[in-house]
C-alpha cells in the first residue's frame, strides 16, 4: 500500500495535483486538488458589464473565447438584447473553430504521449509506416520518404542527447504497446498538428483580430463589420474565401488525420475501454442553435442529463438544482459548510492546507482550490463524452450515427463509452461533427453578404442610460471541455456580482460532505499501476478529461436569489 | 552570462547543423527572416548563423504560475521560426508544464538537473503572476515564489511573457485578491526582459530569443524593460486607420457606415493613441490580422498596469497626450503616468545594437504606475 503523488500533472492547462492510494498494483482511492487561485470574479465587480467579456476571457487562454461568449450572453440576457443573425453565426464559427482546434491539440500535444513512445518510433520501418498510413487514411503525406524524413528528424534529436520537450518522458514504460510503425505515424502527426493548429486558428485572427484572446465580441453582437464592397470591412468576399479555405482544411485534417489516428491508437489499447468509468452521470446544457440561442430544440448538441449510465432516459436540466460544496475546498461559508446554490453562494478564500513546501495534503480536511458542484446532490461529468452520451440517448441523428459507426468499428456495445478511451473517442466524434458544420456557417455569412444583410450588432442598449436599474442574466456555452455557465448581476451601470461555474470544476472538484468523489477521483479507481515511480496510467485517465484548472479555480460566487430554468430540448 | 559558455568552438557550423538536422540553406533563410524582424543590417547574418548553429542547444525552462496559459498557447502559434523548429532544433525546451512529456517527479527532476548542470547558462521564461499570499499557487507542494526565486536567480536571463508576468496583469488588478506581482518585483534584482501584452506576441518573443542567442545579450529595452523593437512605437502612429483619424472620419456606432469602411475607432474607446506595441506592423497569427483590423478598439494590452489604467475600455480617451509622430513612446507613457521617471526614448532601432541589459530596478521607484489614473476615469 503506497501513496502516489503526481504534482505537477503536466500536459494540461493549469495546476493540478493527484494523490492516489495503490493496493496490489491498482488504485484503491484518489484525490484531485487544484493548487492555484486568482480571484477573477472579485476583480470583475464594479466594472462596466459591456467589457466583462474582456476580463472573463482571461479566465483561460487555452479555451480562449469560451468565457467571452458566455459573458456577453449573460449580459445580453440581463439587458434583454437579441443579437443579429450574423453575430450569432460569427460567434458559432469562432466557437466551433475553437472546439475543433482545441480537440486536435489535446489529442496530439496533451494526450498522445500517454500512448505513444517517441523513442520506439526510431525502430519503425518507414515503408511499413507508409503502408499503415495508407491503410487507414487518404491523407497525402504518407510516403516512405515522408516518414523517413520524420524519423531522421527524431533520430537527430535523440542523438543530440538534448531531447527538449521529450526529455522527461516515460519512454520504455511497460504500459506502452503500440508497434514501432504506429509510434512513428503518431509522432509525424504530432508535428503536423503543431503546424496545422497554428495555421487553422488564423480563422480567429480574421474574425477576432488575434488568437489567443480574440477581441471582437460586443454586448449586442460582434465588431466584425460586414460589407460586400469594402476592402477594409472585416467580413467581405475576399475574407469569406479565406475562411472557406480554412474550414475546408480543418475538415480534411480532422477526417483524414485526427479521427483515423484516434481509431488506430485506440485499437491497440482496448483494455482502456473498460477503465476510467467515472461517476456515470452526464450533464450537457446544449449549444449551437441554427435559429436562436434560446431554442434548445435546434441545438447541434442537445441539452439534457443522463443518470447512472442509463441511456434510455434523458432528464431535463434545471439549474435550480445546482449547488456547490466547500467541505473539502479552501473556502469558508458564513454558516458552516452546507452546500449553497451558486446564486446564493459566497467566496471567502482561506487556505488551510499544509505550509509549503509540503509532501502530502491532509485529504480528510480541505484539500483543493476547486469547489464541488453537484446536481440534485450528485456529481456530474461534463464535456465531449457527456455531450455525445446525452445526444446518443436523446436519439439526435448525427450524433447517433457517428457514435454507432465508431462502436461498430470496435465491435463494442455503447457501455464502452463510459471509459478513458470513451472520452477520447467522443472528443474525436464531436470534432468530426463540428468540422463538418463549419462551412455551412461560412456559407450563411456569404449568403447574407450577397443579399446585403449586413447587420452585425444590436446597439439599442449600448448606452447604459437605456438599462433597467437592476437586472440579472445567465449565459451558457458548451465549451470544448463541457458545460459552462456565467451569471451576472447588474446594478446601475456596473457589475454587482459575477459568477462562473465551469466544466473542469464539475469534473475535477474534490469530495463533498457525503464523501462522494468527483469524476476525476472516481475515474481513477481500479486503474492498474505497473510502475509506481512512473504513474503513466494516472495521466491516461486524467488527460482523457482534458483538464483546465485555470478555468476551474476562478473563484467567487455571486449572491442572488433568482435563477433561470433550463428545460431539456 | 554569455552563451559562449555553452557553445562548442572549433566545430564547423555545417557539421553541427547536419547533426541537428538543419541544412545550411534553411538556417540562412531562417536567420535572414530574424534579421528582418529585428531590423538588423545584413552584415549580422554571419554572426547569427554561427550563434544559431551552436553544437549544444541552449536550454530553456518555461515556468507557469498564476496564468491562463494563453501565453503558452500564443507561443505555439509561432510561425517564424516555426514552433516545431524552436522546440526540435533551435532550443532544448526542457520544462514547460503544458506540453512537456513528463509529470510529477520526472518534471521536477528536470528543473533540479538544469539548475545544477546549466547553472547561469539557461534561459528562464515566466508566464503568469506570482502571488505573495501563502498557498495561492503551489507546484509539487512548493510555492510559486520559492520556485521563481531558485529558477530565475540561477538563469542567464529571465523573460517575462505576457501582462501577468510583466507587472501582475489582470491577477493584480483591483482588489488584487492574492497579492500578485510581476516577476521583476517578486524576484528583484535579476535581469528580466518583459514581453508585455495579453498575450505576448510570439513573433516578438521568438525574435528576442534569437537576438539573445546571437548577441549573448538582451535587446535594447525601455524603462519597463520591454524591448524597443517591439514596444518603442505608438500604435496610433502605425495604425492603418490613422488617415481616417487625421481626416476626421470616425466610427460612431458599431456596424455603421464608418465601421464597415474601416474608419478610426477612437470614439469607440480605442486606446491606440496611448498604447505602444507593434501589432500594426507584425500583426497576429502569422500576419493575418490584429484587433483594430478586426473592427475593435485597442485595449493597450502591452501598457503598464493596463487593466486598471485603460479600463473602461469603451470610454473615449479624455485627452490624448502628444498626438503625432514626433512624440516618442516613452513620452506617451510618462504623459499618462504623470510621473517624472527618467525615460528612455526610442530613436529608431539603432539602439538595438547597443548593449542594453540592466538589472531590473527596485520596485518602489520603478513602478510609478501605482499612481496611474485611469484615462477613462479622468473624464
Amino acid at each position: 500500500m503506497a501513496r502516489l503523488v503526481v504534482d505537477p500533472v503536466t500536459r494540461i492547462e493549469g495546476h493540478l495535483r493527484i494523490e492516489a492510494q495503490v493496493d496490489g498494483g491498482k488504485i484503491s482511492d484518489a484525490w484531485s486538488a487544484g493548487t492555484m487561485f486568482r480571484g477573477i470574479e472579485l476583480i470583475l465587480q464594479k466594472r462596466d458589464p459591456r467589457e466583462a467579456w474582456i476580463w472573463a476571457q482571461r479566465i483561460c487562454g487555452v479555451c480562449t473565447m469560451v468565457h467571452a461568449l458566455a459573458s456577453v450572453r449573460a449580459v445580453e440576457d440581463a439587458l434583454q438584447i437579441e443579437v443579429p443573425e450574423n453575430a450569432r453565426i460569427v460567434r458559432d464559427l469562432i466557437a466551433g473553430a475553437q472546439m475543433v482546434q482545441d480537440h486536435v491539440i489535446h489529442f496530439y500535444h496533451l494526450h498522445a504521449l500517454d500512448w505513444v513512445d517517441v523513442t520506439v518510433a526510431l525502430k519503425a520501418d518507414p515503408a511499413k509506416t507508409s503502408q499503415l498510413a495508407q491503410s487507414i487514411s487518404d491523407y497525402e503525406k504518407s510516403s516512405t520518404v515522408y516518414f523517413k524524413g520524420v524519423q531522421d528528424r527524431v533520430k537527430t534529436l535523440v542523438d543530440s542527447g538534448q531531447l527538449s520537450l521529450f526529455t522527461s518522458g516515460y519512454w520504455g514504460h511497460p504500459a506502452y504497446h503500440l508497434p514501432p510503425e504506429a509510434n512513428l505515424l503518431a509522432v509525424a502527426h504530432y508535428l503536423e498538428a503543431l503546424a496545422w493548429q497554428r495555421d487553422f486558428i488564423r480563422l480567429h485572427a480574421v474574425l477576432g483580430g488575434k488568437n489567443p484572446h480574440p477581441q471582437t465580441f460586443l454586448v449586442g453582437g460582434m465588431s466584425t463589420a460586414m460589407d460586400p464592397n469594402e476592402p477594409f470591412a472585416v467580413i467581405n468576399p475576399e475574407r469569406i474565401g479565406f475562411l472557406r479555405e480554412l474550414v475546408r482544411g480543418a475538415r480534411k485534417f480532422v477526417e483524414q488525420v485526427y479521427v483515423p489516428d484516434v481509431l488506430a491508437v485506440a485499437g491497440f489499447y482496448k483494455e482502456w475501454f473498460t477503465l476510467g468509468e467515472g461517476v456515470g452521470n452526464f450533464l450537457s446544457y446544449g449549444d449551437y442553435s441554427s435559429i436562436n440561442q434560446n431554442d434548445a430544440s435546434t441545438f447541434l448538441f442537445p441539452r439534457g442529463i443522463v443518470l447512472g449510465r442509463d441511456l434510455t432516459k434523458v432528464h431535463p436540466v434545471d439549474p435550480t438544482q445546482i449547488t456547490e460544496a466547500v467541505s473539502h475546498a479552501w473556502y469558508e461559508y458564513s454558516d458552516g459548510d452546507k452546500p449553497r446554490h451558486p446564486y446564493d453562494g459566497q467566496t471567502n478564500p482561506k487556505y488551510s492546507g499544509p505550509k509549503p513546501p509540503y509532501d502530502s495534503l491532509d485529504v480528510d480536511k480541505k484539500y483543493s482550490w476547486l469547489k464541488s458542484p453537484r446536481y440534485q446532490g450528485m456529481p456530474m461529468e461534463v464535456g465531449p463524452l457527456a455531450r455525445m452520451v446525452v445526444g446518443y440517448a436523446a436519439g439526435q441523428k448525427d450524433i447517433k450515427t457517428a457514435v454507432d459507426v465508431v462502436l461498430k468499428h470496435f465491435n463494442a456495445p455503447p457501455t464502452v463509452l463510459f471509459s478513458t478511451l470513451g472520452r477520447v473517442a467522443a472528443r474525436a466524434i464531436e470534432s468530426q461533427l463540428m468540422a463538418a458544420r463549419l462551412e455551412q456557417w461560412v456559407d450563411d455569412l456569404d449568403s447574407n453578404l450577397a443579399h446585403g444583410k449586413v447587420a452585425i450588432c444590436n446597439t439599442t442598449k449600448w448606452d447604459p442610460s437605456t438599462w433597467a436599474a437592476n437586472s440579472r442574466g445567465f449565459g451558457w456555452h458548451e465549451a470544448p471541455r463541457g458545460s459552462l455557465g456565467h451569471w451576472v448581476e447588474i446594478e446601475g451601470k456596473a457589475i454587482k456580482n459575477y459568477q462562473a461555474v465551469v466544466p473542469t470544476t464539475w469534473n475535477a472538484g474534490p469530495r463533498d460532505a457525503q464523501g462522494q468523489r468527483g469524476p476525476y477521483e472516481a475515474s481513477l479507481i481500479r486503474t492498474p499501476i505497473a510502475d509506481p515511480d512512473r504513474p503513466l496510467e494516472i495521466l491516461r485517465t486524467i488527460h482523457s478529461f482534458d483538464p483546465c484548472i485555470a478555468c476551474a479555480v476562478h473563484v467567487v460566487d455571486a449572491r442572488g436569489r433568482d435563477y433561470s430554468v433550463l428545460k431539456a430540448g | 552570462m554569455p552563451l559562449s559558455n555553452i557553445s562548442s568552438p572549433a566545430i564547423d557550423v555545417s557539421t553541427v547543423l547536419a547533426r541537428r538536422g538543419i541544412n545550411r540553406r534553411q538556417l540562412v533563410k531562417f536567420c535572414s527572416a530574424m534579421l528582418a524582424t529585428l531590423a538588423l543590417p545584413e552584415r549580422y547574418l554571419g554572426q547569427m548563423v554561427k550563434a544559431v548553429g551552436q553544437a549544444r542547444k541552449p536550454v530553456l525552462l518555461w515556468l507557469q504560475f498564476q496564468d491562463c496559459t494563453g501565453c503558452s498557447e500564443s507561443m505555439l502559434r509561432s510561425s517564424h521560426p516555426d514552433v516545431g523548429e524552436i522546440v526540435m532544433e533551435l532550443l532544448s525546451w526542457e520544462y514547460h508544464e503544458v506540453i512537456m512529456a513528463g509529470a510529477g517527479k520526472q518534471a521536477d527532476a528536470v528543473l533540479e538537473r538544469v539548475m545544477t548542470e546549466d547553472k547561469g547558462k539557461y534561459i528562464a521564461v515566466v508566464e503568469g503572476a506570482i502571488p505573495t499570499g501563502e498557498g495561492f499557487c503551489t507546484i509539487g507542494g512548493r510555492d510559486a515564489l520559492d520556485i521563481a526565486e531558485k529558477v530565475c536567480r540561477n538563469a542567464a536571463a529571465t523573460i517575462a511573457v505576457g501582462a501577468c508576468a510583466f507587472d501582475g496583469g489582470l491577477v493584480r488588478s483591483a482588489p488584487n485578491p492574492t497579492g500578485a506581482l510581476g516577476v521583476h518585483e517578486a524576484v528583484p534584482g535579476i535581469q528580466v526582459m518583459n514581453m508585455a501584452g495579453c498575450p505576448h506576441n510570439p513573433a516578438n518573443t521568438a525574435a528576442a530569443l534569437v537576438h539573445y542567442l546571437t548577441f549573448n545579450e538582451l535587446p535594447s529595452m525601455d524603462q519597463y524593460n520591454r524591448p524597443l523593437f517591439a514596444y518603442g512605437r505608438i500604435i496610433h502612429d502605425q495604425c492603418e486607420r490613422r488617415a481616417h483619424y487625421d481626416a476626421g472620419r470616425f466610427v460612431t456606432e458599431w456596424g455603421d457606415e464608418g465601421h464597415r469602411k474601416g474608419w478610426c475607432l477612437y470614439k469607440m474607446g480605442c486606446k491606440g493613441p496611448a498604447a505602444t506595441f507593434n501589432c500594426p506592423v507584425v500583426g497576429w497569427n502569422d500576419h493575418t490580422s490584429w484587433p483594430i483590423r478586426a473592427g475593435h478598439g485597442c485595449i493597450a494590452c502591452a501598457s503598464p498596469r493596463f487593466w486598471d489604467t485603460m479600463s473602461p475600455f469603451y470610454d473615449r480617451l479624455p485627452s490624448v497626450p502628444g498626438f503625432g509622430v514626433e512624440v516618442s513612446a516613452g513620452e506617451i507613457g510618462l504623459g499618462l503616468v504623470g510621473a517624472t521617471v527618467a525615460g528612455v526614448t526610442a530613436h529608431g532601432l539603432i539602439q538595438i545594437l547597443k548593449p542594453a541589459p540592466k538589472p531590473s530596478p527596485p520596485p518602489a521607484e520603478a513602478h510609478p504606475e501605482d499612481e496611474l489614473v485611469s484615462p477613462g476615469k479622468g473624464r
